[in-house]
């Protein structure tokens, strides 16, 4: 969401103002030096095609509708820098001329939106995509996790702007001074709205356009992506089985709270005081005090499963699946790109 | 609000709803700029002035501790209204639209933010902390002031005005430049894509599933991608054929009158007192 003034304090506003020159400023002598005088029309463009998408309210399965921002897509097609500067001038637009967001959180609105957004989206497009090739299904697939990633980081990072409102900005009593919620309820708030709605409609946005222009007008796709083969041999199989490949984790993952059902705990997983009532006192009257001392020593982020702030037990447990796939995803793919980029490396050291 | 959902409301047909969507912004902005012309009190000062002063005002707001002192700077967003002759029902939705969505968010915090109690909802036996309801207020009448605010700005000065002054405040002339163009392209854009839809509803039978929907949203979004591109192009060379080197220059013709002289002083004034009885 586009964050309104009054919701942040002006010390908030000016420290994200700060934090966001820097990318601006990089931004703007990266440009100058890549492209220079071509850029000024190009990002005009693009910056008025940012703000025309949030127009296009999508039906959204469930019976919503939401819009994307295009902050996904810019980043794919014009590169991170680029589109830092066209989706804050975008951004810059909304707020003076069309009253949304405000004008002292214009700098707030363009970190999350236009810094995070774009960068979180640029890094899961490019390490999701590898060095395949720029009609490759799994780029259509990197775009849809760069779409549903990059807003939900954006979301994030605004929740937790809301969130440490009240921790530092309140009156002589005590109460706050700027958005009333702390981080406990601010999260949860935006994150739900965000992984469950506005994420979808960025995730069909950004993967339906670069499926599109893969048909289409592929030359858009690789202007960021320089030195990419644009076609390559297993395409159609690839998305094929891709596809039943996320099926399938997702059919798991609706599955996972079938283990609520079952009675007892997974056999072999005890802890300490559950591992004397299985021997029922034959040989163990107390739990090991070795077990005992080594028990305490990892307290799991989400316990048991049960996700703080989900009072459905069921639904905690596919939301702590869906947390434990995309963790496994991410290092497995950080893995693959930190191992190609070593193999690279002794290439060029060892020819 | 960017990134939001929304129930309901026409949701049978996606291609009437975008094309509404697209002319309700279109006709927004038109609208907005016939009050520039106005002889009002805001559109006689120099829009460096304006701008300025609705930022100061905003800040205003924005730093005041004092609920008494927001609602005062509220009211001179209203008397400056009046002044200026925008009337009251072009200001209204905007209020009502802020209210309704600040009010969501703000709602909750009259029962959840620890406070003395003022009063206990019957049947659900929630406290209004005192704390709470002024959190809220806080809130919902800072959002509110400040939108007025820059609404007013937009309406008592032409947009290409807007945007020159911009530079008094810091904004590099180069992105004043790309954002004079941007808004042009919006209206050009807002025009294409709502003549891609107007041509697929005329040939559109019956109602539109909801993944034909998101395809033809994803090819519209897709050749717009295409047509902006070709257009940025045509737009450079055009731009290079005129003698464009990557240097701006603009036409500086704002100077100050003797409305400015005399209101920069009350500006000032009203943006001093508002920060000191704020922070009291």
């Amino acid at each position: 969401m586009h964050i309104p003034d009054g919701y942040l304090s002006p010390t908030t506003c000016v420290a994200l103002y700060a934090a966001a020159t820097p990318f601006w400023y990089v931004a703007g002598t990266r440009i100058k030096k890549t492209l220079s005088m071509r850029m000024v029309p190009l990002l005009s463009v693009f910056a008025a095609f940012s703000f025309i998408i949030m127009m296009f309210n999508l039906p959204l399965p469930g019976g919503t509708t939401g819009h994307a921002t295009g902050a996904a897509l810019a980043a794919i097609v014009l590169g991170p820098w680029a589109a830092v500067i066209s989706v804050s001038i975008a951004l810059v637009i909304q707020a003076v001329f069309f009253g949304d967001g405000g004008i002292l959180a214009i700098g707030a609105n363009s970190f999350t939106m236009a810094i995070v957004g774009v960068f979180v989206a640029h890094y899961t497009y490019r390490i999701i995509a590898g060095k395949t090739a720029v009609s490759a299904s799994r780029r259509v697939v990197a775009a849809a996790f760069a779409g549903y990633l990059s807003i939900n980081a954006a979301a994030f990072v605004t929740a937790v702007l809301f969130g440490i409102q009240p921790l530092f900005f309140t009156d002589s009593n005590g109460a706050p001074l700027y958005a009333p919620y702390t981080l406990d309820i601010a999260i949860p708030a935006m994150m739900i709205g965000h992984l469950g709605i506005a994420g979808f409609a960025e995730l069909i946005v950004t993967a339906g356009v670069v499926g599109y222009l893969q048909k289409n007008d592929i030359s858009l796709l690789s202007m960021s992506d320089v030195g990419t083969p644009i076609v390559a041999g297993t395409l159609q199989s690839g998305l094929r089985s891709a596809r039943t490949l996320w099926l399938i984790i997702a059919g798991l993952l609706v599955l996972t709270p079938l283990g609520l059902i079952a009675a007892g705990t997974a056999w072999g997983e005890w802890g300490a005081t559950e591992l004397v009532a299985q021997d029922g006192g034959k040989t163990l009257t107390n739990a090991p005090t070795g077990l005992l001392q080594y028990a305490n020593v990892w307290k799991a982020p989400v316990p048991d499963y049960a996700v703080s702030f989900v009072s459905s037990e069921q639904l905690g447990y596919i939301l702590s699946g869906v947390m434990g796939v995309g963790l496994i995803i991410i290092t497995m793919l950080l893995v693959t790109y930190i191992g190609a980029r070593i193999s690279r490396r002794n290439e060029h050291t060892n020819p | 609000m960017g990134g939001e959902a929304h129930h309901g409301k026409r949701r049978g047909n996606f291609i009437q709803r975008t094309i509404d969507s697209l002319a309700e912004t279109l006709e927004r902005s038109l609208y907005a700029e016939q009050f520039a012309e106005e002889r009002g009190i805001l559109q006689r000062l120099d829009p460096r002035v304006k701008l300025v002063a609705v930022l100061g005002f905003i800040i205003c707001s924005a730093a005041s501790r004092n609920l008494p002192v927001v609602g005062a700077i509220a009211l001179v967003a209203v008397v400056l209204a009046l002044l200026s002759r925008i009337p009251f029902t072009s200001l209204t939705p905007v209020w009502i639209g802020m209210f309704v969505f600040s009010g969501l968010i703000a709602g909750p915090a009259i029962f959840l933010t620890p406070g003395p109690s003022l009063a206990t909802l019957p049947w659900l036996g929630w406290h209004v902390s005192s704390y709470g309801l002024r959190s809220a207020a806080l809130l919902i009448l800072r959002s509110e002031v400040s939108i007025t605010f820059s609404v007013l700005l937009v309406m008592t000065t032409p947009w290409i005005h807007v945007m020159k002054s911009m530079r008094v405040v810091g904004v590099p002339t180069t992105v004043v430049v790309i954002l004079g163009m941007t808004y042009r392209y919006i209206f050009l854009m807002l025009q294409s894509a709502s003549d891609m839809f107007e041509a697929r509803q005329s040939r559109v039978i019956g109602k539109l599933s909801d993944s034909d929907a998101r395809r033809l949203a994803s090819a519209t979004v897709g050749v717009l991608l295409s047509k902006s591109f070709q257009l940025s192009n045509d737009v450079y060379l055009a731009m290079q054929s005129r003698g464009f080197r990557g240097e701006v220059y603009t036409l500086d013709e704002f100077r100050l009158g003797q409305n400015d002289y005399i209101a920069i002083p009350l500006i000032f004034t009203i943006f001093v007192s508002g920060i000191w009885f704020g922070l009291v």
